[in-house]
């Protein structure tokens, strides 16, 4: 058993914890993308960043692969650590501006600017379809390939592969191809319309391109009565 | 290349995982470039997935996925050849060649490619012909590098370089020295066999010269064939445990005058070979 203090309360968990799995138990919230259970942590979003040691040597890591240590004391919330969230936030939303699931991450964490260049990528290399291709399904069918600014996500030679049972696995966890948002003010790209629980339809001269994606959307449910 | 070939390859680096890096340089080595059905046959054989072969083949630079020319013009963009002029390099050879960066000549002769850092920073700008570092280039010196590069820059100048010297051996069994006085090639004497291929055996005359390939024999040996040599005065044949490293035939051990010993490829056309001065591959 492996002792630690995460936000100033201490708690013991078994050797091999992820400090994730440390805070979720106490009920600190850290916010995920790449990390989903019954997938191997591998570390590629960075948004789950926690602050450990204290001092000169505090250094932020990812808590998804860090493994709890002995007296370790850890700040999941500290200003450094929203910091590089929100930072990090907003590079997400330059490579992947459309996608909702970080245009929600944007809202929840106050981001309301995007000072980088956008540039509609379809992927954040966030590899879950590549690990759940590999761990869930067993099948290997696609991979990383090339490096640096190359790097990307297919089969191999790009051809259709003959292992790939078409199961869907990849796409349905994907935070980046699914649901798209079509945002109202393209240069801005950080609404927040998605999450501030204002329906886009109540106001419809205000987002008037956008999408709506609550089914049955409650303001419209509300409307009919 | 067949499936048999591939399965020697593997057979030499254990089929363990680990090894794949190697085992796909040694298939370039041999292809030129890593075709699409050797990749699947590599990836069955070894018991990998054809994705993390994929992965692995398309990482890195030194691996080529499409046919390369005979020779390979590699010019550095790293930060040091950049500001010393590399790009004016690159632009040069592009215009004499007549290609892109990462393209082949139509008559496959060269392949033409960028790279980002060779590690010889102090060199810039440094060109790289068929693994013959250039340093220092300028932009008029490129025309020449090219003509040396179609005339063969494996063809070693005997005068001007430095790593040939040549040594003095003998026999490993019998130690009289190998050494033909009557003979010269490349201006010194020769290494004087017993050599025997397919029911012929002759005379083999080998340069002394390390690092010199010349060779005059009695018979023509076809390429690929691996020979057996034996010494012309005790008649035992010069073999050892060691296997190349180039193509895995038997090495042809020598004891080399003042201590050591040289190590020679017996595959025709192969140029695998190794020197021990330190004495230590005698016990």
């Amino acid at each position: 058993m492996i002792s630690l203090t995460i936000n100033g309360l201490p708690v013991t968990v078994d050797k091999g914890t992820t400090i994730l799995e440390a805070a979720k138990f106490l009920g600190f919230p850290i916010p995920t993308l790449c990390h989903m259970d019954g997938l191997e942590p591998y570390g590629a979003c960075r948004l789950c960043v926690v602050e450990i040691g204290e001092g000169n040597s505090a250094r932020l890591v990812t808590s998804c692969t860090y493994r709890a240590e002995e007296g370790l004391k850890v700040r999941t919330a500290s200003n450094r650590v929203l910091r590089a969230r929100r930072m990090i936030i907003e590079l997400l939303l330059g490579t992947c501006p459309q996608s909702k699931v970080i245009q929600d991450l944007a809202s929840a964490h106050g981001v309301k600017r995007q000072r980088f260049k956008q540039e509609h990528e379809d992927c954040i290399l966030c590899g879950l379809c590549v690990r759940m291709c590999k761990e869930q399904m067993a099948a290997k069918a696609i991979g990383f390939q090339g490096r640096g600014e190359n790097r990307r996500i297919g089969t191999p030679f790009d051809i259709k592969s003959e292992v790939c049972r078409l199961c869907g696995g990849c796409i349905y966890v994907c935070p980046a191809c699914q649901l798209r948002c079509t945002y109202n003010d393209p240069d801005k790209a950080v609404c927040g319309g998605c999450a501030n629980l204002t329906p886009p339809c109540v106001e419809k001269e205000k987002f008037d391109d956008m999408m709506c994606y609550m089914s049955p959307c409650v303001a419209c449910e509300i409307r009919k009565e | 290349m067949s499936s048999a070939e591939i399965a020697s390859i593997l057979e030499r680096h254990n089929r363990g995982y680990g090894g794949l890096i190697a085992i796909l340089e040694e298939i370039q080595a041999q292809y030129g470039y890593l075709p699409q059905n050797v990749l699947q046959d590599v990836a069955e054989q070894t018991g990998r997935s054809l994705v993390d072969v994929y992965g692995v083949a398309t990482f890195y630079r030194a691996f080529s996925l499409k046919p390369r020319g005979r020779h390979l013009i590699s010019c550095c963009l790293g930060t040091a050849c950049h500001v010393r002029g590399g790009p004016g390099i690159a632009e040069e050879i592009s215009r004499q060649l007549g290609i892109q960066p990462g393209s082949n000549t139509d008559d496959m002769e060269f392949t033409f490619e960028t790279v980002n850092c060779l590690g010889a920073c102090a060199l810039g700008p440094v060109v790289v012909v068929d693994g013959r570092y250039f340093p220092k280039v300028k932009p008029s010196a490129v025309k020449d590098i090219i003509e040396q590069a179609r005339e063969g820059i494996g063809r070693i100048q005997i005068e001007s370089d430095a790593r040939v010297f040549p040594v003095e051996v003998s026999c490993a069994r019998c130690n009289h020295s190998l050494m033909d006085q009557r003979h010269v090639i490349d201006g010194y004497p020769p290494i004087r066999v017993t050599v025997a291929f397919n029911n012929t055996h002759g005379r083999l005359l080998l340069s002394s010269l390390y690092g010199s390939y010349s060779v005059d024999s009695e018979f023509d040996i076809p390429p690929n064939t691996v020979v057996n040599m034996f010494c012309p005065h005790c008649h035992a044949e010069l073999i050892g445990a060691a296997n190349c490293g180039e193509c895995g035939a038997p090495m042809v051990p020598m004891i080399v005058r003042g201590g050591g010993m040289v190590q020679i490829c017996s595959r025709k056309g192969c140029k695998g070979h190794i020197l021990d001065l330190g004495g230590s591959a005698l016990s």
